[in-house]
C-alpha cells in the first residue's frame, strides 16, 4: 500500500503511553507502538489455543467448534486445560487483545491530537464482553458463567441463558439495548441514503452540500442535527446499545433469578392503582 | 446541588435496588459447561415447601385389619373395603385437610360434609364431590405413578411420593390455584384484549395468552406448535398458538417455581434426547391434569352448585364452568410438591390398585376396576408430543 501524498504529516512520533520511543515506528503504512505487539501477541495466542482446542475437540465444522468456560462446581479456580482451562486462558488473551487495541487506538489519538471518542466507543464494547465472561461469573461465584466461543454454541447459551428468566424481552434493560441497537442502525441507515444521495446527483447535476442534506431532514422532519452532529448521535446510541446490554446481562442471575415479566409487578403493585 | 437533586440521587438507587434480589443465589448445574443449563434461585424468593399435618394418630396393622367400614356403616361406596378404624382415621385427615375444625369456614368439621343427624346422607354436595374426589386420589395413586417416577432414582414400581387431599387443598375447601374459562373478550374495540394482552398472573405476568388452560388442560389440543416440515397454507401453526403454548409453559414454570431449562435445552426445545427426564414427568403430568379435569370436577355436572346458590359459596367460574386443576394447584411454586415428602405412606387406603408393569414384582391385583379414563398412564414409553 503506498503512503498518501498527504499521509507523512499525520505520521507523528511521540505521544506514546509506555516505551517511549521503543516500538514508534510503522510497518508500511501500519503504526506498531507497544500495544501493537502485545495486541499481536495476545491475538496470536489466543488463536492458536482456539486451534488446539478445536484439535482435542470432537469437530473442525467451524460452525461448531466449542471452546466452552468449566463446570460451575471450579468457582472461580483455575481449571484443567481440557476442562475449561482453555477457555480461561483464551479469556485473557482476548482481553488482553482488545485492550491493547483500544490503548493504541489511545496513542494514535494522541499523535494526532484527536479526542478518545474512538478508543471510548470501542471501550463500550470490551466492557461488555468482559462484563459476560468476567464481571457476572465474578458475581455468580463461578467462570462457568461465562459464554462458550464457537459459533452455534455461544448461540445456544444466549438461548438458554434467556430462557432462565421465562421472556427475556422483559428485562428492562434489554428493552433500552434492543432499542438502542435498532436505533442506531435507524440512524445509519438514515444517515448513509442522504450520504449517498446527497454525492451521487442525477446526470448533469452538481454533488449537493450538506446545506441540501440540512434541508432536506428539516423538510422531513422539521429538524437537522448536521454533519457533525449526526456522529456524535451515532456514538451516543452505539455506545448505550454496548451500555445496556452489559446491564441486562448483569442483572440477570446475580440480582434477579425469576422470570423477568414477574418484574415488573413492582409497576402493577405501585400504591396509586394497585 | 439543590435539594431535590440529592432527594432523586438518594431515591433513584434505592428504587433501583429495590427491585433486585440481593445475595448469594442456588446454582445447579444441570448441563454440560458452556451451555448455560444451570437452575439458579433466590433462596428468599422460592416458595416455601409446605407443613404437613401429623396423623391423627398411629394407625397400626390390627386397625387396617379389622371389620370393615361397607359393613359397619351405610352408604360406603368408595371405601367399603377399608377398615372402619382406618375409614375413622381417613374421615378425621380430610377433615384437617379441607375444612378444619376451628377454622373460620362455615360448617368446619365433620359439618362440612356431613348431615349430622344422618352421616350416611348423600344431602349435602360436598359429600358427593368427597367421593369423587376420593376415586381421583386413588386413580392419580393408582394410574398416574409415571408422574412422580423417574426423577428422583425411584421407578413406577415403587413408592412414590402420590398425592393426598392434602397436597392440593392445604386447608382450604376449595385448592388456592385453580382456574376456570376465562370470560371472552368483548367484541367491540374498546376493552377487548384479544385473550391477552394483559399482565396476567396465569402466565408469570408475560402478556400471553392467559387462559392456555381451557385448550390445553381440559381440552387435549397438541401443545406441540412446530414441526419437522416446512409450514405449508394447510398448517394450523400460527403466532396465537404458539403464544398460548408459551403461556402455558410459563404457568408451568411458575407453578412449580422453575424456568425453561429445567426440562428444556433451547437449542431445541420439541428435541426429546437434549431434554432432561423432567419433561417426561411434566408430559405425564399434563395429561394426569387432563385427566382430573374431564373425568372427575367436571364429571360431577351438576353436582356442583349454581353461582350464588351453592352452600359454601361459588364453586364455578364467571363462565359457568367449575374452578379445575393445573399444575400451580399440587406443585405451588414447589418443583416437588410438599418437598416430596411419602405423605401417602401414611394414609394406605388412598393408595388405590396399582397395575405394575409386566416386570415389576405385581404387589396388587392388575384385575382392580380403574375408574380412570381412556387417557391413563398406559402411555408409550418415549411420549411423541
Amino acid at each position: 500500500m503506498a503512503v498518501l501524498s498527504f499521509e507523512r504529516k499525520y505520521r507523528v512520533r511521540g505521544g506514546t503511553l509506555i516505551g517511549g520511543d521503543l516500538f514508534d515506528f510503522w510497518i508500511g503504512p501500519f503504526y506498531v507502538g507497544f500495544f501493537g505487539v502485545t495486541t499481536i501477541f495476545f491475538a496470536a495466542l489466543g488463536t492458536a489455543l482456539i486451534l488446539y482446542g478445536a484439535a482435542i475437540g470432537p469437530t473442525w465444522n467451524p460452525w461448531l467448534i466449542n471452546i466452552a468456560p468449566p463446570d460451575i462446581s471450579y468457582g472461580l479456580k483455575l481449571a484443567p486445560l481440557k476442562e475449561g482451562g482453555l477457555w480461561q486462558i483464551i479469556t485473557i488473551c482476548a482481553i488482553g487483545a482488545f485492550c491493547s487495541w483500544a490503548l493504541r487506538e489511545v496513542e494514535i489519538c494522541r499523535k494526532l491530537g484527536m479526542g478518545y471518542h474512538v478508543p471510548a466507543a470501542f471501550g463500550m464494547a470490551i466492557f461488555a464482553y468482559v462484563t459476560l465472561v468476567v464481571f457476572r461469573p465474578l458475581l455468580m461465584g463461578a467462570w462457568g458463567y461465562g459464554f462458550p466461543y464457537g459459533i452455534f454454541p455461544h448461540l445456544d447459551w444466549v438461548s438458554n441463558t434467556g430462557y432462565q428468566y421465562l421472556h427475556f424481552h422483559y428485562n428492562p434493560a434489554h428493552m433500552l439495548a434492543v432499542s438502542f441497537f435498532f436505533t442506531t442502525t435507524l440512524a445509519l441507515g438514515l444517515h448513509g441514503a442522504l450520504v449517498l444521495s446527497a454525492v451521487n446527483p442525477a446526470k448533469g447535476e452538481v454533488v449537493k452540500s450538506p446545506e441540501y442534506e440540512d434541508t432536506f431532514f428539516r423538510d422531513l422532519i422539521g429538524y437537522s442535527v448536521g454533519t457533525l452532529g449526526i456522529h456524535r448521535v451515532g456514538l451516543l446510541l452505539a455506545m448505550n446499545a454496548g451500555f445496556w446490554s452489559a446491564v441486562c446481562i448483569i442483572i440477570s442471575g446475580p440480582f434477579w433469578s425469576r422470570g423477568w415479566p414477574e418484574w415488573w409487578t413492582w409497576w402493577l403493585n405501585l400504591p396509586i392503582w394497585r | 446541588m439543590n435539594r431535590l437533586n440529592k432527594l432523586v440521587a438518594i431515591a433513584l438507587p434505592a428504587l433501583l435496588l429495590a427491585g433486585c434480589e440481593l445475595g448469594r443465589k442456588e446454582q445447579e448445574q444441570v448441563g454440560p459447561r458452556g451451555t448455560a443449563l444451570v437452575l439458579i434461585a433466590d433462596p428468599d424468593s422460592k416458595a416455601k415447601v409446605g407443613e404437613i399435618p401429623a396423623p391423627p394418630y398411629e394407625l397400626t396393622a390390627e386397625m387396617v385389619a379389622g371389620e370393615k367400614a361397607g359393613t359397619a356403616y351405610e352408604n360406603v361406596q368408595v371405601l367399603g373395603d377399608t377398615s372402619v378404624d382406618e375409614f375413622n382415621y381417613l374421615m378425621q385427615a380430610m377433615t384437617t385437610w379441607i375444612a378444619p375444625d376451628g377454622s373460620n369456614i362455615k360448617d368446619a368439621g365433620c359439618t362440612y360434609c356431613h348431615n349430622p343427624e344422618n352421616m350416611a346422607s348423600d344431602e349435602k354436595y360436598t359429600k358427593v364431590v368427597a367421593r369423587k374426589m376420593l376415586l381421583m386420589t386413588r386413580n392419580i395413586n393408582a394410574n398416574w405413578r409415571p408422574h412422580f417416577a423417574n426423577n428422583y432414582g425411584e421407578t413406577a414400581g415403587q413408592e412414590n411420593a402420590g398425592v393426598t387431599c392434602w397436597t392440593c387443598h392445604r386447608g382450604n375447601p376449595v385448592p388456592v390455584n385453580n382456574w376456570s374459562t376465562a370470560v371472552p373478550d368483548p367484541g367491540n374495540i374498546t376493552g377487548n384484549k384479544r385473550g391477552g394482552n394483559t399482565p396476567a398472573a396465569s402466565v408469570a405476568y408475560a402478556s400471553l395468552n392467559y387462559d392456555p388452560f381451557t385448550d390445553y388442560l381440559a381440552g387435549k389440543d397438541n401443545i406441540r406448535v412446530g414441526g419437522k416440515a416446512f409450514p405449508t397454507a394447510a398448517s394450523s401453526a400460527a403466532i396465537q398458538t404458539t403464544e398460548k403454548t408459551y403461556g402455558l409453559m410459563m404457568h408451568m414454570s411458575q407453578g412449580l417455581g422453575v424456568n425453561c431449562t429445567f426440562c428444556h435445552n433451547s437449542n431445541n426445545f420439541a428435541k426429546w434426547d437434549d431434554s432432561r427426564s423432567q419433561r417426561v414427568n411434566a408430559w405425564y403430568g399434563i395429561r394426569m391434569v387432563r385427566d382430573i379435569n374431564n373425568n372427575y370436577i367436571s364429571a360431577l355436572g351438576d353436582v356442583w352448585p349454581a353461582n350464588g346458590k351453592g352452600l359454601y359459596g361459588n364453586r364455578r367460574g364467571p363462565h359457568g364452568d367449575p374452578y379445575k386443576v393445573n399444575c400451580a394447584t399440587c406443585h405451588q411454586g414447589v418443583n416437588k410438591p410438599l418437598g416430596g415428602v411419602k405423605m401417602l405412606k401414611d394414609y394406605p387406603t388412598l393408595k388405590g390398585n396399582y397395575a405394575a408393569p409386566a416386570p415389576v414384582v405385581a404387589t396388587a391385583p392388575a384385575a382392580a376396576p380403574a375408574p380412570a379414563s381412556a387417557e391413563t398412564a398406559a402411555a408409550p414409553a418415549k411420549p411423541a408430543a
